[in-house]
C-alpha cells in the first residue's frame, strides 16, 4: 500500500524482503525464511542471548536499550509462564516504519518472537498491532496461520521438541499503549494505564509472568543477526550501535520515504542527499530527529551521526526513527502547540503532572499563538514543562516536555514575535506558499 | 444480540489465546463496533456478560481508546491526520476542505448518514503525508482534489 523508495546509500537488512512478496510463506522460505529459528533451536539459550548482546542491537522503539541485555534479565526459573510481546503499537508522530515491516515481511517478526522465546525459555508470544493498522493485523493473522499449518509454530516446532505459540492482538487507538507497561495492561483487556517499576516486565510482566517486550523492528532484526553473525551486524554501525535503522523521512523534504541506512548515518546527508533537500526551494529551520518526543535540532545542529550515543551527546535522542524536517516558513509556536495538543489528547490522566501539565501547556500555547500571550508565559511554558520531567509513571510526560523545552530555548525569538497581540508572523507572511508540498 | 458467524468463530478462537477471558476485550470491542456501527448498550451488555465483567468495566475500557465509540457514526468515518508530519504538508487545509465540502465540523455526521468527519492523531503515514483514513483504508499523498475523488468514490458505494 505505502510506496517504497530507495537510495544507493541504503543497507538493506530489515527491509531486504520489502516488495518481494515475502508475505507468501513459500516466497519467504526462498528468501532464507525460518532458517534463523532452526539455527536457534540448535543453540544453547545463553549463546543466543550473548550473540544478540554482542551484535549491539538496541531497542528500535526509541529507548535504545541493548536487546540481548534485556533478554538476560529474564529469570531462568519461573513459577509463572514467560512471554514474548512484540510491540507493534507504532504511534509516535513521525514514525511509519513498523507498518512496512508488517506489510512486507510479517514472518520475520514471527521468527524474531520465536527466537526471543527460545533464548529466554518462553513458550508463547503475542504480536500487538495498533487498531488503525487493521490491514496489517489481517496480514499477520494469515502469516501466523500459515506458519502453524507447516509446523513452524505450535507443538514440537520443526520437530525439535520445543513448543512455541504465537498469537496476534489488535489495539483500538491509544498512543500510550506503545509504552511497555501500558501495552501489557491493554493486552490484559484494560485501560492502558502504566505500571510502576520496579518490578520490571522481565521479572513481573503479562499476567505476572516474566515478559520480554521488544519493538517490531528490533525483533525483525534478530533473524538476520542469527544468520549473519554478531560481528557483521555490529560493524554495520558505530561501536555499541549495531545494525541499521529504518528512518522515516517526513515533512519538508523533496523525497520523503522510509530508508534503511546504517546506524550512525549523518543527519545532514540524510536530509540533503537521501531526502533530496528542502522542498519548495526553502531553507531548513529545524528537525525532529526521532519522533515527536525528541528535543528538536536547529539547522546548525544537524551535522551529527544518527546513532543512540551521538544523538544523546547532541542533546536529543535517536528515538523511533521518525525524522520530521521543518522549513523556515513554519511557525515554531504553532509547531509546539500541535505537539502539545497531541500529548494532551493522549495523556491517560493517571499522573497529575502529565494530565494537568499537558492541559495547561496546550491552553497557554493556544492563547499565545492566537496573539493573547504575555511575556511571562514564555518562561512559564518552560517552567511547567521542566516540572513534568521525571515525575510520571511512564515517559509520556517527558515526551511532552522535551520537545517543548527545546523549542522555547532554541526559538525564543519566535515566541517574542507573537507578543503584544501581534498576529502570527508566519501565517501572514506567505499564505500562497503554504499549499501542500507534493512531489 | 447476534453477531456474524465470522465474529463468533474469531471470538471463540481468541478465548483460547490467553489465560484470562478479559484479554480478548479490546480487539473484540473493535470487531463488534465494525459490525454494529457503534458500541450500543446491547453490545456492551452482551460482551460484559460473556467476559464476566460489569458493564461499567467495559465502559471504562471503551472511554480510554480513541477508535471506540458509543455513538453512531456515518457509514464512512473520514479521519484526517493533522499531527506534525501531516501538518507540514497540508493536513489542516485538508481538514478545512472536508468541513466545507461535507458541511460538518469535527466529529459531525452528514444528514444522509454517509460521512463522519474526525480530526485524528498520527496514523503512521508520515512519509506519505498528508494522509486520511476512511474507515480502515489509507489514502496518502493527498491534495484537496485527490481527496474529493476519494470521497466521491465512497459516496457511490
Amino acid at each position: 500500500m505505502a510506496d517504497l523508495v530507495s537510495h544507493p546509500d541504503e543497507v538493506k537488512v530489515v527491509s531486504k524482503r520489502f516488495g518481494k512478496g515475502a508475505t507468501n510463506l513459500d516466497r519467504y522460505l526462498e528468501l532464507d525464511g525460518y532458517k534463523a529459528v532452526q539455527k536457534a533451536l540448535g543453540m544453547q539459550p545463553d549463546a543466543i542471548v550473548n550473540l544478540v548482546k554482542d551484535s549491539g542491537l538496541r531497542g528500535r522503539g526509541g529507548a535504545g536499550f541493548n536487546t540481548g541485555m534485556k533478554w538476560s534479565f529474564v529469570p531462568k526459573q519461573s513459577a509463572k509462564p514467560k512471554y514474548i510481546l512484540c510491540n507493534g503499537d507504532e504511534s509516535e508522530p513521525g514514525t511509519c516504519k513498523d507498518r512496512l515491516i508488517f506489510e512486507h515481511d510479517p514472518h520475520s517478526v514471527i521468527e524474531g518472537v520465536v527466537i526471543a522465546g527460545i533464548a529466554t525459555g518462553a513458550h508463547a508470544g503475542y504480536v500487538y498491532i495498533r487498531g488503525e493498522y487493521r490491514y496489517l493485523l489481517d496480514i499477520m493473522q494469515k502469516a501466523i496461520k500459515d506458519a502453524y499449518a507447516r509446523g513452524f509454530l505450535g507443538k514440537n516446532i520443526f520437530g525439535s521438541g520445543y513448543d512455541f505459540e504465537v498469537y496476534w492482538h489488535g489495539g483500538a487507538g491509544a498512543y500510550e499503549v506503545g509504552e511497555e507497561s501500558a501495552l501489557m495492561e491493554s493486552l490484559e483487556g484494560k485501560r492502558g494505564i502504566p505500571r510502576i517499576r520496579p518490578p520490571f516486565p522481565a521479572v513481573v510482566g503479562l499476567w505476572g509472568g516474566p515478559t520480554v517486550i521488544n519493538n517490531a523492528e528490533t525483533l525483525a532484526s534478530v533473524p538476520h543477526i542469527l544468520l549473519g553473525g554478531a560481528e557483521w551486524f555490529a560493524k554495520l554501525g558505530p561501536p555499541k550501535n549495531g545494525g541499521t535503522r529504518l528512518f522515516c523521512l517526513a515533512g519538508h523534504v523533496n523525497r520523503p520515504g522510509v530508508y534503511e541506512l546504517p546506524m550512525g548515518y549523518n543527519l545532514k546527508k540524510m536530509i540533503y542527499e537521501v531526502g533530496g533537500g528542502i522542498s519548495n526551494g526553502r531553507k531548513l529551520k529545524a528537525v525532529v530527529p526521532g519522533g515527536s518526543s525528541c528535543p528538536l535540532l536547529t539547522a546548525d545542529e544537524i551535522d551529527v551521526s544518527m546513532d543512540f550515543d551521538s544523538m544523546m551527546k547532541a542533546g536529543s535522542m535517536l528515538g523511533s526513527g521518525g525524522v520530521v524536517v521543518v522549513d523556515d516558513a513554519t511557525c515554531m509556536v504553532k509547531f509546539a502547540l500541535r505537539i502539545m495538543k497531541f500529548y494532551q489528547h493522549e495523556s491517560c490522566g493517571w499522573c497529575i503532572p502529565c494530565r494537568e501539565g499537558t492541559d495547561w501547556l496546550k491552553k497557554t500555547l493556544t492563547r499565545f499563538h492566537h496573539g493573547g500571550g504575555v511575556k511571562k508565559d514564555i518562561d512559564n511554558i518552560q517552567y511547567l514543562s521542566e516540572n513534568m520531567l521525571g515525575r510520571t509513571f511512564c515517559p509520556l510526560g517527558d515526551a511532552a516536555a522535551m520537545p517543548t523545552i527545546s523549542i522555547v530555548k532554541k526559538f525564543r525569538k519566535e515566541f517574542e514575535d507573537h507578543l503584544e497581540g501581534k498576529p502570527c508572523p508566519f501565517e501572514k507572511a506567505d499564505v500562497g506558499e503554504r499549499e501542500p508540498a507534493l512531489a | 444480540m447476534r453477531f456474524s458467524d465470522q465474529f463468533e468463530a474469531r471470538f471463540a478462537d481468541m478465548l483460547t489465546h490467553y489465560p484470562t477471558k478479559r484479554s480478548v476485550l479490546v480487539p473484540t470491542l473493535l470487531y463488534a463496533q465494525d459490525e454494529v456501527g457503534y458500541l450500543s448498550d446491547d453490545v456492551i451488555r452482551e460482551l460484559a456478560q460473556r467476559l464476566d465483567l460489569t458493564e461499567l468495566e467495559v465502559h471504562n475500557v471503551i472511554s480510554y481508546y480513541s477508535m471506540l465509540t458509543t455513538k453512531p457514526r456515518g457509514k464512512f468515518n473520514v479521519q484526517v491526520c493533522t499531527n506534525i508530519a501531516c501538518l507540514l504538508r497540508g493536513g489542516e487545509e485538508l481538514l478545512e476542505h472536508c468541513e466545507r465540502k461535507l458541511g460538518i465540523g469535527n466529529k459531525g455526521t452528514t444528514a444522509d448518514g454517509m460521512f463522519t468527519l474526525e480530526e485524528v492523531e498520527c496514523i503512521g503515514a508520515c512519509s506519505w503525508a498528508p494522509a486520511v483514513q476512511v474507515n480502515y483504508d489509507f489514502h496518502e499523498n493527498l491534495t484537496a482534489e485527490k481527496l474529493d475523488k476519494v470521497l466521491d468514490e465512497y459516496r457511490k458505494n
